[in-house]
């Protein structure tokens, strides 16, 4: 009847498994708590659980990014505590928790950080950069998202039930198989990653129609900003390369479940299979990870520098290189494989060649500084951390890239601190730059600046001393994955990694105060006009928050810096001679639903309970049923509702809250002075 | 609550025992062994690392100093002097400098690239006067053993071999994936159950060297760890002497016990070893039909039973 599922899988084994078994729990129960006391219950369901508007999904995504990552980020506190002290000895984790924990590190941070970070801003701003009233289906948007956050529930409930998976993120058979791993981690690895990749996958075919179908006139491929371009390359590349993850998680299943061999060592088996399929999906999700923080980053150097993006061509050809070279280094994961060496040489050089447009990239945005007035906003100083320490990740990425030179590096901690060099300053740091950048576009007012400052130099500075010792470590022969170690040589590296990870706990928690404090004063920092920044794209020309049809008239597009030209020419917030009745997609509860009834299949699948597994199948199908045969999904907001609400924003608007366009004017070198005209 | 200034001075308090921490470990670095390898394949690939590392600085270094020094000289204030041109677009002299400088460097490192990875295969065996000495490696959980064919030995967590000598290990797994490496030699190969992966090493004189597993495998992956030794004429005699007065004969059974999980094993060597038993193991992973020719590969290919 329950398969699996008996009472010795609550974690009343050890003290490790319990307490964080009762921090989950506990989290939970204070969220229902605190809804209860605010009675805030209804407004949850109708307002945001059940909502199809573009921007409410991309808050959600976002607030399930922050709060896996501070999920994640206790993981890596805790691997790091333990590296320090266990020299020679167990430390206070035994294998089998720091093995789970490495592992629900990786895939947490990978599939329930970066993934649902950059979907939720992707969905927050695109829409309204492209002059869309939405996303093309926004029903798909909703089912896209609760799927995401079913996979992120299954992660969350193994530390409650049974044991999360002790393979590693990347999952490798033969270990990952059932004759080594018998237990129900990898099943919840498998089943995380299934459900929340089948949302990726719909949110990447969702991204793609949108931005091919629904730009507003005059918005030529050539005049999208570079965060919309990112986010098409990197929908294609999610479209392409998802699928290769969900059938190699499937196999890993029927190997596991059905006794099939696809990746057994024995019966014809073969692991190197698995490696290839798993990199084929995983190279191009760096790039899926990264190319959206370049977008950010793209905006946020132009808005804050006060000039046009420097080489906007030249950028876009640079990001559809890299999307496109994405697809041909996976073998750079496994140099070490055995092949021979003409495939490495060829692979090797495959990586190597990705590095030119992406230092173009970095070129280009320091020429948009240069001649600028730069402004140092957090999301700009965030911007300019990652430039420069970037420059150090795409160095030993290359490094890396040569094979002889991989042999040595290879499983090292090296690598650990290479891919952490990309993710945190070159993903990580362009969403933080996004939070704060577009805040005030999501709820109407801005952050607090001063506690944005400092949660950056946290960071900053936590990154440094976290993975710069292990750049030392990998020379050092320090394998990565040690639970403990014998060479006393390795410790003081260690200490300071973990004293690195101290600090970056301070930069998470001034993300937390900035969050709290900017939420207490809100009446102080409000966005009245919508464009708090004097920003350049088509998302600040919207209100803040901007109304459920984002733009009452589609605007017209003459110039890749749309809204700027609109404020330079003074067209911008003008009340159209009439508004005309819009159409919008109603909320509906089906999407939550599916995505209820698919963590039950997740977690009935792990546990071996084959027939509600079956049942939520089926229950699945009937609600796509339903709405398939659903009518009524839309209706009409009438011109008078959407002049009550456009008449309500634009009234409030004085001309002294508008930015001074004068600004722009062109200065001389050397004496500075104003010149007449405008410089080139 | 932080005060504003204390990011600051924590961050000076982090520098100077960062400083003292590194001035300790500063000796420690000078015994990495990918820093200081002890033989040429080693040797050569740490200094492509090296010349590449210093390529990409000819990129790397302009790129961070002028970034900062456009973050400072461009900062927004009053009365600035610096020039100021919010419309500039682009320029195609820039553009084409950003492209072909780095793909040159590119173009070189590719080159470089394509010469090594030929030059230091692992597969492939080395220059000598003197033929290679073989030996077989099998990844167990969570130790190595070291099968010597030409001495008809073989030894756990430990591996032995003449110093002037090429060594060539031939590699296998009879569990998980794994990585065998020894740093101060060269670099790493997987050990895959079912399939032979080879390494060919060189040490450059008589030494003592750390070697393990590279590659995640369970819960005894961290000890799984051993000394290799390149030993001189004399040394090596006495070692094998040692091996060979050995009580212990790895036969067909032996192996089964050997073969089970255990952790931080210690150092056991054995006189005599099952004929063919690398092979056996290799071929235990393929489909085989019928009888096998002797009670032996059937130990080993179809377990006890």
């Amino acid at each position: 009847m329950l398969g699996r599922l008996t009472i010795e899988a609550l974690p009343f084994y050890s003290w490790v498994a319990m307490g964080g078994a009762a921090v989950t729990v506990g989290g939970g129960i204070a969220a229902f708590l605190l809804i209860t006391y605010l009675r805030a219950w209804k407004v949850l369901w109708t307002d945001w659980l059940t909502s199809v508007d573009h921007k409410k999904i991309g808050i959600m995504y976002v607030v399930l990014a922050l709060i896996m990552l501070v999920r994640g980020f206790v993981d890596a506190l805790m691997m790091r505590a333990q590296q320090a002290i266990s020299l020679n000895n167990e430390g206070y984790l035994p294998p089998e928790h720091f093995e789970q924990i490495f592992s629900s590190h990786g895939t947490i941070m990978i599939f329930f950080v970066a993934m649902p970070f950059l979907t939720g801003l992707i969905n927050l701003i695109v829409p309204q950069q492209i002059g869309a009233r939405d996303v093309s289906f926004p029903f798909l948007n909703s089912v896209s998202l609760w799927m995401t956050a079913a996979g992120a529930a299954l992660v969350l409930i193994s530390l409650v039930v049974g044991k999360f998976s002790q393979a590693g993120w990347t999952g490798y058979p033969p270990y990952s198989g059932i004759e080594y791993s018998p237990g129900v981690g990898v099943d919840y690895w498998i089943w995380a990653l299934t459900l929340s990749g089948v949302g990726t996958t719909m949110s990447g075919i969702n991204f793609i129609v949108t931005i091919v179908k629904n730009r507003c006139p005059g918005m030529t491929y050539m005049r999208m900003p570079m965060f919309t371009w990112t986010a098409l390359c990197i929908s294609i590349l999610i479209v392409f390369a998802f699928p290769a993850l969900t059938v190699v998680a499937l196999q890993l299943w029927l190997d596991r479940t059905l006794g099939f061999h696809f990746f057994t060592n024995g019966d014809g088996g073969n692991m190197m299979m698995f490696a290839n399929l798993l990199w084929i999906w995983g190279h191009p999700e760096v790039y899926i990870l990264i190319l959206p923080a370049f977008g950010i980053f793209s905006e946020v150097v132009a808005t804050f520098s006060r000039k046009r993006l420097f080489g906007y061509t030249s950028l876009v050809y640079a990001t559809a290189c890299i999307a496109l070279l994405s697809f041909t280094v996976w073998l750079h994961h496994f140099f070490t494989m055995g092949a021979s060496a003409n495939v490495n040489a060829i692979f090797g050089i495959a990586t190597m060649i990705i590095a030119v447009p992406t230092g173009v990239k970095i070129f280009d945005w320091m020429f948009t500084m240069y001649r600028g007035r730069i402004e140092f906003h957090p999301a700009m100083v965030f911007t300019i951390g990652f430039m420069v320490t970037f420059v150090i990740g795409g160095v030993t990425g290359v490094l890396l890239a040569l094979p002889p030179a991989d042999y040595l590096m290879h499983n090292s901690t090296f690598l650990v601190a290479h891919f952490h060099n990309m993710l945190i300053p070159g993903a990580l740091f362009g969403y933080f730059a996004g939070l704060n950048y577009w805040f005030p576009k999501a709820f109407g007012f801005k952050l607090d600046a001063k506690w944005g400052i400092r949660s950056f130099w946290f960071w900053f500075i936590g990154f440094y001393l976290a993975f710069m010792p292990l750049y030392a470590l990998g020379f050092m022969g320090m394998s990565r994955r040690m639970e403990h170690y014998a060479d006393p040589n390795w410790q003081p590296f260690l200490v300071v990694a973990a004293l690195g990870a101290v600090f970056v706990l301070c930069g998470i928690i001034c993300i937390g105060i900035q969050l709290y404090v900017s939420t207490r004063q809100w009446g102080s920092s409000r966005d009245i006009t919508g464009d708090p920044w004097n920003g350049r794209t088509l998302e600040w020309a919207t209100s803040s928050p901007a109304a459920p049809y984002n733009f009452a008239v589609v605007p017209t597009v003459t110039d890749i810096d749309a809204f700027h030209e609109m404020k330079m020419r003074g067209s911008a917030y003008r009340r159209p001679e009439r508004y005309e009745p819009i159409v919008m997609p109603k909320s509906t509860g089906l999407g939550v639903v599916l995505g209820g009834l698919s963590f039950v299949m997740g977690f009935a699948a792990v546990w071996y309970i084959w027939w509600l597994a079956a049942l939520m199948l089926v229950l699945c199908l009937v609600c796509i049923g339903i709405r398939a045969c659903d009518d009524t999904s839309e209706y009409v907001m009438s011109a008078a509702e959407v002049e009550a609400i456009e008449t309500a924003w634009l009234s409030g608007i004085t001309p002294a809250d508008m930015h001074d366009m004068r600004d722009f004017e062109p200065r001389g070198a050397a004496s500075g002075m104003t010149l007449s005209g405008r410089a080139l | 609550m932080i005060g504003s200034g204390t990011p600051l001075r924590w961050a000076r308090t982090i520098v100077v025992s960062t400083g003292a921490a590194f001035l300790i470990s500063g000796c420690a670095l000078s015994e990495a062994p990918i820093l200081y390898p002890q033989g040429p394949i080693a040797l050569a690939q740490r200094d492509l690392l090296f010349t590449a590392f210093w390529l990409m600085m000819i990129v790397a270094i302009p790129a961070i100093l002028f970034t900062l020094l456009f973050v400072y000289r461009y900062r927004s204030r009053h009365h600035s002097t610096a020039a100021y041109t919010p419309e500039w677009e682009g320029s195609w002299k820039i553009e084409a400098v950003v492209w072909l400088v780095p793909a040159a460097i590119i173009v070189v490192l590719g080159t470089l690239v394509w010469r090594d990875t030929h030059k230091l295969d692992p597969y492939k065996e080395l220059a000598s006067d003197k033929p290679p000495f073989e030996v077989q490696a099998i990844a167990l959980d969570w130790k190595w053993l070291f099968v010597y064919p030409e001495l008809g030995v073989a030894s756990i967590n430990e591996l032995a071999f003449p110093a002037d000598r090429p060594l060539s290990i031939k590699i296998t797994s009879d569990t998980v994936m794994n990585s065998l490496m020894i740093p101060a030699l060269g670099g790493q190969i997987y050990a895959m159950a079912g399939m032979r992966t080879e390494m060919n090493l060189l040490a450059d004189g008589p030494g003592t060297f750390k070697g393990r597993n590279t590659m995640f495998s369970g819960d005894g992956f961290s000890d799984q760890h051993f000394l290799a030794h390149a030993l001189t004429e004399a040394d090596f005699t006495a070692w094998k002497d040692k091996l060979t007065g050995s009580p212990e004969a790895l036969d067909a059974k032996t192996y089964l016990e050997v073969a089970k999980q255990s952790v931080a094993n210690p150092v056991t060597y054995y006189s005599s070893v099952e004929p063919n038993l690398f092979g056996l193991i290799l071929r235990k992973y393929a489909p085989i039909v019928g009888p096998l020719e002797s009670e032996a590969a059937e130990l080993i290919c179809r377990g006890a039973a």
